[in-house]
């Protein structure tokens, strides 16, 4: 699954090293478009619905950080 | 109560006098009431609609922290006969009784900025429409008075209640602590749009006399002053000849307009700006930055994140992420996948989520079709640069040219007459007018005014144009300075000569080439009417 969160972010970001990167919000390589893409994409692929309220920076600085909190929210399901 | 009125003056040099006077506990309670004569002064009836937003939003967000401690208690008290669907469940008819609170909060007090800001507008469109179908009496418009700053408080309190039903900030118990927070009176009128969460942690404590903190607090203000009085008051008449009489000055005249009113709406805001946060940094408080030269912005959508950054991110965590994400648009961009395809699919969300946002950022800067417009041409541009984006990256690949100086520059200027053509629908304030002059700036062919004196005859003199130029250059070197860091602590290690040769050469600057006296009326910030 996290093989596929990368994909997605990949996809917008081609050069920028995902499996490494921790500050994807705070240094601006994510911006608010991109945020509502992988929204987007996460729930396309894997049915999971993240609301507003989870659109903070500790949860989209890092793949790991959102790979987390997909896992949290399908386990709340 | 004007920032550049005398009456505020002296406003500040009492409040700031018993402020350092009486003991801590006591600063953020003078403030709240600092804050009650401040709006009082500008209108008692406008002290009745912000209580009642200062009552109902704290009452709603007591009661979102209620049911949430409720829930707390007594998922505690049945921990162990629960199954987990049960526990779902509590936790979901808890959070739809704090939505409900939300909701009600919402309604009341955006509904209140509605009634007061729109009424008159909805009226005169209802009134263009039976005027079109040619039936019916008009109707009449009602006199209703806008409430100072009622757009800036109603958007920071519906801020807060958003972040209490969203569990990121805890409910303020005290209700006027709460209030001091709505009515700190220095961002009262222009922003900045604060967070509960980044406001409080300054604003109640105690805060002993700081002989650096008040100088830099004060130094801010002093260079919001030149900002405002020195290059925005000045301007201000040259603007308004060519948009007041916008028939006799076309063509040249328009872009000269353009870049002027452009100047003169920077330099008031941030102006304006600086007054706010250097009052706030002289009794100790430290209020969210607005801006951040956005002027030399690569393009239309980091200039948004640089200007008028408060307003940005309120429209942007409150607007923009809860209609992206919201169920009913992801059903729609899974649809649209199904039937459009992964190309028009994927954008559906941010296309539909970027055009509420400015539309609503348009019409929160004022109740006519200009602003709309204004903001819609915004998202034009923004989208386009979007879709182009592909394209500039195989520019910059082949080309390499992405950190040459000339490219940087191409871009800033880019950024500033893109930003100056569309303010031109809040400078003339008629949509077709404006379409008309701008269109006229191909047409005329009057380019010989820029140099054969023709603009000494605009309400300009020689002297405005130079004291304009000192204040210009002043703006742009100050600007290239901050991006190593601030100027005012940059100063502040130079020997006292030095200091002093600077701060008292502004402050004289301020009280020579200011614009005062017969001919001009130190005029409202354009922000005070939002």
């Amino acid at each position: 699954m996290m093989e596929e969160l990368l994909n997605i972010l990949k996809d917008l970001h081609p050069d920028v090293d995902f499996e490494k990167e921790e500050h994807l919000v705070d240094d601006k390589i994510l911006d608010s478009f991109d945020i509502i893409s992988v929204i987007s994409e996460i729930a396309e692929q894997f049915d999971v619905v993240i609301s507003a309220e989870y659109i903070l920076p500790e949860y989209f600085n890092s793949a790991k950080a959102l790979y987390a909190l997909i896992e949290r929210l399908e386990d709340e399901d | 109560m004007l920032f550049t009125s005398y009456e505020f003056l002296e406003f500040l040099l009492i409040l700031f006098l018993l402020y350092y006077l009486l003991p801590g506990k006591w600063q953020w309670k003078l403030l709240l009431a600092a804050g009650f004569v401040f709006y009082f002064y500008a209108g008692p009836v406008y002290c009745v609609y912000i209580l009642v937003t200062i009552l109902t939003t704290w009452f709603a967000g007591r009661r979102i922290e209620a049911e949430r401690d409720k829930r707390d208690i007594w998922l505690k008290e049945h921990k162990e006969g629960l199954s987990k669907e049960e526990k779902k469940s509590i936790k979901a008819k808890i959070k739809h009784r704090t939505w409900i609170w939300t909701l009600c909060c919402l309604l009341l007090n955006l509904g209140i900025l509605a009634v007061v800001k729109y009424t008159n507008f909805v009226i005169a469109n209802i009134n263009g429409l039976l005027k079109a179908a040619g039936s019916g009496k008009p109707l009449d418009f009602l006199n209703i008075i806008v409430p100072l700053g009622i757009s800036f408080y109603t958007f920071q309190s519906m801020g807060y209640i958003i972040d209490v039903y969203r569990g990121t900030v805890e409910a303020e118990k005290n209700p006027f602590r709460f209030a001091l927070f709505v009515s700190f009176f220095p961002q009262l009128v222009q922003g900045p749009i604060s967070r509960f969460g980044d406001l409080k942690k300054t604003l109640f404590e105690a805060h002993p006399f700081d002989r650096q903190t008040v100088a830099l607090g004060l130094q801010r203000i002093l260079w919001g002053f030149f900002k405002k009085l020195v290059i925005a008051d000045r301007i201000l008449a040259g603007v308004n000849t060519l948009i007041h009489d916008a028939d006799a000055y076309r063509g040249a005249y328009v872009f000269v307009g353009m870049l002027f009113y452009a100047l003169e709406l920077y330099a008031d805001f941030t102006g304006g700006i600086d007054i706010t946060i250097g009052v706030a940094q002289a009794l100790g408080i430290k209020v969210t930055e607005n801006f951040n030269r956005p002027y030399f912005s690569k393009n239309i959508k980091e200039y948004w994140n640089r200007w008028h950054i408060t307003m940005g991110s309120w429209f942007t965590d409150y607007i923009f992420y809860p209609i992206s994400v919201c169920k009913p648009m992801l059903k729609l961009s899974k649809f649209s996948r199904n039937h459009f395809g992964e190309v028009i699919g994927k954008r559906v969300p941010v296309y539909l989520s970027s055009f509420v946002v400015w539309f609503a950022t348009g019409i929160w800067h004022g109740a006519s079709w200009n602003f709309i417009v204004w903001g819609l041409g915004n998202w034009l541009v923004i989208m386009i640069s979007q879709e182009l984006e592909p394209l500039y990256q195989k520019f910059h690949d082949t080309f390499h040219v992405r950190e040459r100086f000339a490219f940087r520059l191409f871009q800033v200027v880019r950024t500033v007459l893109l930003m100056s053509c569309l303010r031109m629908f809040d400078c003339y304030r008629d949509v077709p007018l404006t379409f008309r002059m701008f269109g006229s700036m191909f047409s005329e062919g009057n380019w010989n005014i820029l140099w054969n004196g023709a603009l000494l005859n605009i309400g300009l003199s020689g002297v405005d144009y130079f004291v304009l130029l000192i204040g210009l250059v002043l703006l742009i070197t100050v600007s290239l300075v901050q991006r190593k860091g601030s100027v005012r602590e940059k100063i502040g290690r130079l020997p006292y000569w030095g200091r002093f040769a600077l701060w008292y050469g502004l402050f004289l600057a301020v009280l020579l080439m200011g614009a005062y006296g017969v001919g001009y009326d130190s005029s409202q910030f354009i922000y005070n009417q939002f």
